[in-house]
């Protein structure tokens, strides 16, 4: 079972609903028992960083989230990949998970239009990763957001260019990963995505 | 680098996707959900449903296409028609819309796109605007499915959206719907103009090429068009082919 963690973000259905079109087991929970038991956990969200970090400390999931991404496999999507850095700098600074080093801030680029929404390519940085399996060198996700990581070059997977490079997809070299874009409404590319990560926290579909 | 969007428009009635003309003389044809999922097999970069229906029924009606459709379909879904109350825009992203699209609504109550924004976010308020001529570089805009002239200068209006918060601009020419010949450039570029956020360019998709046109006369982020692919005139990928193959980049 992949656990999609609800802790009151809006939008979590549609991943949901992508999990549910690939056959894959899944269940919006913030239960600690149902995080401790997936093989997999998913950290969607749409919102502000530091009111997300409220919202997963009120639902006492902080501490297991640190704990359960040291050994099974975990996604973070948009709002959920800024969560995984260090700090959020978002309206006040707050902490984040801290799962990887960086910090997330205004994407600042004053000949574009802010927020950065639409179809943008993937760059890819780390090409072996296994997230990427199946893509093909001219693959698009969507995205949604006003703030990005900054980050080591070694943790981003794929960037994308709007003005600078943004951070598109990070990871800690092991169990984590962050995908700034949504997989979930990024048509055939984002499916493969996810049924990637599927198969890497070896749930079965 | 971002890519210009081609966004194919369902206008549903009671549930069953119909196209008018002009607005008015309105044909009935197809189930909503299986139009999506054939948009999103020709690679549409969102869906807009826009809802015609008046009645409460219809609405619940609306909501469950877009619930089912939502189960099928992975790309972004905007909801439009009838969205007159900030309840009305959380049911309606529940239901699985990425954004909304409000209208005469918020040409009546322009606080509706303040609070849209401050709770769900910018990004899911999309601003509908029915806009027609009046002179030289001059349009007033129009509600009620372009029935009732507000007497609004257009650019003010936009200006003012912006302002409140909304996160993106549709903008249908009443002059060209329907008609054919292309879309309104000179209308769409003192739209792009005057404001940051993005503009689709909507009403008067007729040929392949008009679709380029749009992107290259002017820096419309995307272009809508209803019955050109619900006609099975033109496809999806035909027009991304097009936009492509002129240097335009596209998912």
């Amino acid at each position: 079972m992949i656990a999609i963690i609800d802790y009151g973000a809006g939008n979590i259905f549609s991943v949901k609903n992508a999990l549910d079109y690939l056959g894959i087991e899944n269940k919006l929970t913030k239960s600690k028992d149902d995080i401790e038991n997936a093989k997999g956990i998913i950290l969607p969200g749409v919102g502000a960083f530091s009111w997300a970090m409220k919202m997963l400390r009120e639902s006492g999931l902080v501490e297991t989230i640190k704990e359960q991404a040291k050994k099974k496999y975990f996604l973070g999507i948009c709002l959920g990949m800024q969560l995984i850095f260090e700090k959020g700098y978002e309206f006040e600074e707050c902490d984040g998970l801290g799962l990887v080093k960086g910090k997330v801030d205004k994407i600042i680029e004053p000949d574009l239009v802010i927020p950065h929404m639409g179809w943008n390519r993937l760059e890819y940085n780390i090409k072996d990763c296994p997230l990427l399996e199946g893509l093909g060198e001219e693959e698009y996700v969507y995205f949604v957001h006003s703030y990005k990581a900054f980050c080591n070059d070694e943790n981003v997977v794929a960037y994308c260019t709007y003005g600078n490079k943004i951070p598109a997809l990070v990871t800690d070299g092991k169990f984590v990963f962050g995908a700034q874009f949504h997989p979930e409404k990024s048509g055939n590319t984002g499916l493969k995505i996810l049924k990637n990560f599927v198969r890497l926290s070896g749930e079965v579909y | 680098m971002l890519a210009k969007r081609i966004i194919p428009c369902l206008d549903v009635r009671d549930g069953k996707v119909v196209k008018g003309v002009n607005f008015e003389g309105i044909k009935e044809v197809g189930d909503p959900v299986l139009c999506a999922e054939e948009y999103n097999r020709q690679g549409a970069d969102e869906i807009v449903f826009y809802d015609i229906t008046a009645s409460y029924e219809g609405r619940g009606v609306m909501l469950d296409v877009v619930r089912e459709t939502a189960k099928k379909v992975f790309v972004p879904l905007t909801v439009g028609g009838g969205i007159k109350t900030v309840d009305d825009i959380r049911e309606t992203l529940r239901a699985g819309a990425d954004k909304v699209s409000v209208n005469s609504q918020a040409v009546l109550n322009p606080q509706l796109i303040k609070e849209g924004a401050d709770i769900f976010g910018c990004q899911c308020i999309c601003v509908g605007i029915d806009a027609k001529k009046t002179a030289e570089n001059k349009w007033t805009v129009y509600i009620n499915g372009g029935r009732v002239d507000m007497g609004l200068d257009l650019i003010e209006w936009v200006k003012k959206v912006e302002q409140l918060g909304a996160g993106e601009i549709c903008l249908n020419s009443i002059d060209t719907d329907g008609v054919r010949g292309g879309f309104d450039i000179p209308m769409l570029k003192e739209v792009v103009n005057a404001v940051k956020i993005p503009v689709i360019a909507s009403g008067g998709a007729g040929k392949l090429s008009d679709f380029a046109d749009a992107f290259l006369r002017t820096d419309c982020s995307a272009a809508l068009a209803a019955s050109l692919f619900h006609f099975k005139e033109l496809t999806v990928d035909e027009v991304k082919a097009d936009c492509r193959k002129k240097g335009i980049a596209m998912r």
